[in-house]
């Protein structure tokens, strides 16, 4: 019998160094000297949460221009100093967070902590800046216009979401929000939200711990900022109704369709059932139970697959696929009916094997990258899962039983009452 | 590098590289199935021979092996290209065997249902129908086909719908007969292992397939281009694009090392395929010329490695408003520039700097590692990868310059315009 010789060490409380700066900002690091490369990763509490309802798009807007110039360094030094060395940066907004990132060779892990905290603390709003992303924020809301995956997502979350929630607008935004937005609200966004409290920051790679650490508390430990309490969302309501929407996009030969509810949130106790339940309905091998009847023994699309988003939010669960315009409403009936299998039929003990074999298992391909690592640490913090989270997930993962996914599947997922966006070419 | 390349009895090219960084394995078997062994009548027959590897033999009925993978936390696909057809299985380290199992299974035992042919032929028609939704891959079909009038390169890997609505099973079958045998394969794994000992498995599972027929030589050659050819797509939307396609060597000619740091300097540094990490072009010559002047939106250049002369493309979104022929004349402008001067000392020495860091970036994981010792073996030899950085750093400002005016002649260009009706 063949034996392999590296056993997997888990990140966790031995080998994460964790430290709380006096601003309120954590650092998170890890060694790995496998390769001479470092990831930097984490998020501020600033996102589209934050924004008001005639704004919309204003945090995303604000971090594309945050990318684009500094008071100290012009766009044109900001990528010449970031690119001459390979490395890359950026900042990508959410609905309660803003996270950001690089990527560089592990020598240059001073410059990039340098580069992350200028952008975050010190952007410049140049009006030029300003005006060049409004023009490409506003051709990629074209784009959006003509594609029928993203139609098809943007139209589910108006279906799922109530209006006065922010999972039911784009966080792009639109072409009437994003025009009228000015530099000022901009760098007003920006001063208001952009704060150390209870940000975090990972660092992954070929650096000792004690050394990134110093560096970060050395870089972002003069950050002195508050934002204002966070905001109190409105609850999500359950569907009570089927909801559907379709819209016709010309010169299109595939129909995307999306059918789906608001799901739990990331900290509800349904999560971890419902995560493995979804992994049954349409992940496992190829695409779980959805991938077997759909694609394989109907032939009726390309892809076909479900997705649990948990959040803060909470994120929706969602069955997304790609079909021939003919086949819509077979694919459609053939999700309703295994979403009442699910429901009526206890899985199988084998079947739920396979599916919590899958997620534990595939835990040393999830970390095999600094990427990887940075990523798990980061959803550790952001949910307060504690650093001996990844220690105890496969006891978690398996510890869920088959009357709770049919539990989970009874109370969640309503074939009766869901939102489906359907964007699909016009027949004429 | 702990690296071992062997050929078994039967043809078979085996290479394998060892590393502990984490209890990872990565194993792909590539064939050289890829578009360029297709003619009009079977376009897509490659890929869609992948799609029926996925539909089961004897030993593995379909979706068995999926869930066989699946059930250990692995991961697995498979993809066609230009000269090839691959698939691979990531997997804890421990579970080697059954990917083995599973690709010495594929290269002799597929099966081909009819009933699986017609079921996949919807899957593959609804994946062609799903790329028509993009003004960017209609626009791309468009140039290649008017830049390849005589080499299979210029149809895509999806095939043509008519090829996919006609083409029957024993065609496939046969296709599939003749390709997949161990002397048109390579076997290519990396991760947590002892060499003799995956050696050995490979013996194991691969050594006893029979031989197989020589597959078909590819006699096409592309003739020279002998003056511009234009295309116009016209269709839905608010945004227009440019796409223009340049002939360029073989991945395995000299001049293919000078075109890389050239594209660094003009389009921006590429990454490298699977995984790993991109640069920004922020700073290139085009990013300054089109996006900075409000000629284009994003703009980005990229090579096709492949065995028989490729093409270097350049595609920008026009900026809302701008006329596409505004675009072309940037473009045109910046292309001379490189053809009349020499790329300066910083920036020749950055695209090399940027090509080590990405270079370093390709090699993280199992996955990737093991990838490029199959890809790299089907355009070149894996000598190819290990060279790359040396060649990059030999590639001087005049090789670039050269590069620039032979192969960046209007005469050697195809020019394709995507039009929004708007």
């Amino acid at each position: 019998m063949y034996k392999h010789k590296t056993t997997l060490s888990l990140p966790g409380p031995d080998d994460v160094l964790r430290q709380t700066l006096p601003n309120g900002l954590t650092l998170l690091v890890r060694e790995n000297f496998a390769s001479p490369t470092v990831v930097v990763s984490g998020y501020v509490n600033a996102g589209a949460a934050d924004v008001p309802r005639d704004k919309i798009g204003l945090a995303g807007f604000t971090t594309d221009v945050m990318e684009r110039g500094t008071h100290t360094r012009s766009f044109a030094q900001l990528y010449e100093e970031v690119e001459s060395i390979a490395a890359s940066f950026g900042l990508e907004s959410g609905i309660h967070t803003t996270s950001f990132g690089a990527k560089g060779l592990a020598e240059h892990l001073p410059l990039l902590l340098d580069i992350l905290n200028d952008v975050l603390r010190h952007p410049a709003f140049e009006k030029e800046q300003v005006e060049k992303a409004r023009a490409e924020i506003l051709t990629d809301i074209q784009e959006r216009e003509n594609d029928t995956q993203r139609m098809a997502a943007l139209m589910f979350r108006e279906l799922a979401y109530p209006e006065a929630h922010p999972l039911h607008w784009s966080q792009t935004g639109y072409n009437a929000t994003i025009s009228r937005l000015t530099r000022d609200d901009l760098a007003q966004f920006h001063a208001q939200f952009f704060a150390p409290q209870d940000a975090v920051i990972v660092v992954v790679g070929a650096v000792k711990a004690a050394v990134a650490a110093q560096a970060i508390t050395d870089t972002f430990g003069a950050w002195q900022a508050n934002r204002p309490p966070y905001p109190v969302l409105p609850p999500v309501p359950k569907l009570t109704e089927r909801r559907e929407k379709r819209l016709t996009i010309d010169d299109k030969t595939q129909s995307d369709l999306i059918l789906g509810w608001p799901g739990p949130a990331r900290l509800d106790p349904d999560f971890v059932p419902c995560f493995v339940a979804n992994t049954v309905l349409g992940v496992f091998g190829m695409y779980g139970r959805l991938g077997k009847i759909i694609r394989e023994a109907n032939g009726l699309a390309y892809y076909v697959y479900s997705h649990i988003e948990g959040g803060k939010a909470p994120g929706p669960w969602r069955v997304i696929a790609g079909v021939n315009p003919a086949n819509v409403d077979k694919t459609v009936t053939l999700i309703i009916q295994e979403l009442h299998r699910i429901r009526d039929k206890r899985v199988s003990k084998d079947e739920l094997n396979d599916s919590q074999s899958f997620l534990t298992g595939s835990l040393p391909l999830q970390l095999e990258t600094n990427e990887g690592v940075a990523h798990a640490l980061l959803n550790i913090e952001r949910y307060n899962l504690g650093l001996d989270y990844l220690q105890r997930y496969t006891e978690m993962i398996t510890a869920v039983t088959a009357p709770q996914v049919q539990d989970v599947a009874q109370r969640w997922l309503d074939p009766d009452h869901y939102a489906l966006a359907v964007a699909e070419p016009s027949t004429s | 590098m702990n690296l071992l390349r062997t050929t078994l009895d039967n043809g078979l090219k085996v290479l394998i590289r060892e590393s502990h960084a984490a209890p990872v394995v990565s194993v792909w078997a590539w064939y050289r199935a890829g578009v360029r062994n297709e003619h009009l009548g079977v376009t897509g027959i490659s890929h869609w021979v992948e799609h029926m590897a996925f539909k089961g033999s004897a030993r593995w009925p379909e979706g068995s092996a999926d869930q066989a993978i699946a059930r250990e936390g692995g991961v697995f696909n498979g993809m066609t290209w230009y000269d090839f057809t691959t698939y691979y299985e990531t997997l804890p380290a421990h579970k080697i065997s059954l990917a083995l199992d599973i690709e010495s299974d594929r290269m002799h035992n597929i099966v081909f249902e009819p009933e699986a042919v017609e079921s996949e032929r919807t899957v593959i028609i609804s994946e062609r129908q799903g790329n028509e939704n993009s003004p960017l891959f209609l626009l791309g079909e468009e140039v290649a086909a008017a830049a390849y009038r005589v080499h299979p390169y210029g149809h895509e890997t999806l095939g043509h719908l008519c090829d996919l609505q006609t083409m029957t099973r024993d065609t496939l079958y046969h296709y599939y007969q003749r390709y997949y045998t161990p002397s048109n394969a390579i076997l290519a794994i990396a991760g947590d292992f002892n060499t003799g000992e995956i050696e050995r498995l490979a013996e194991r599972y691969f050594g006893s397939i029979a031989t197989g027929p020589q597959v078909p030589p590819v006699g096409a050659i592309e003739p020279p281009q002998r003056g511009e050819r234009r295309v116009i797509v016209e269709g839905a939307g608010q945004t227009d694009y440019l796409n223009v396609a340049f002939h360029i060597p073989e991945a395995r000619h000299e001049d293919f090392f000078a075109l890389t740091v050239l594209n660094a300097v003009l389009g921006g540094a590429a990454g490298f395929l699977v995984g790993g990490g991109a640069v920004t072009n922020h700073t290139s010559r085009l990013y300054r010329a089109l996006v900075d002047k409000e000629f284009a939106i994003d703009v980005g250049g990229s090579l096709m490695s492949t065995v028989d002369p490729g093409l270097y493309q350049l595609t920008a979104t026009a900026w809302p408003g701008r006329a596409l022929a505004d675009v072309e004349t940037a473009l045109w402008t910046e292309i001379e520039r490189l053809q009349t001067s020499p790329v300066t000392p910083p920036e020749l020495e950055k695209a090399q700097r940027q090509a080590r860091a990405l270079f370093a970036y390709a090699s993280e994981s199992a996955t990737q590692q093991a990838f490029w010792l199959g890809y790299s073996e089907i355009f070149a030899d894996y000598g190819w990868f290990t060279r790359y950085l040396d060649k990059l750093a030999a590639v001087t400002a005049d090789d670039v310059q050269r590069a620039a005016q032979i192969y960046l002649r209007p005469q050697n260009r195809t020019t394709g315009w995507y039009l929004s009706k708007k």
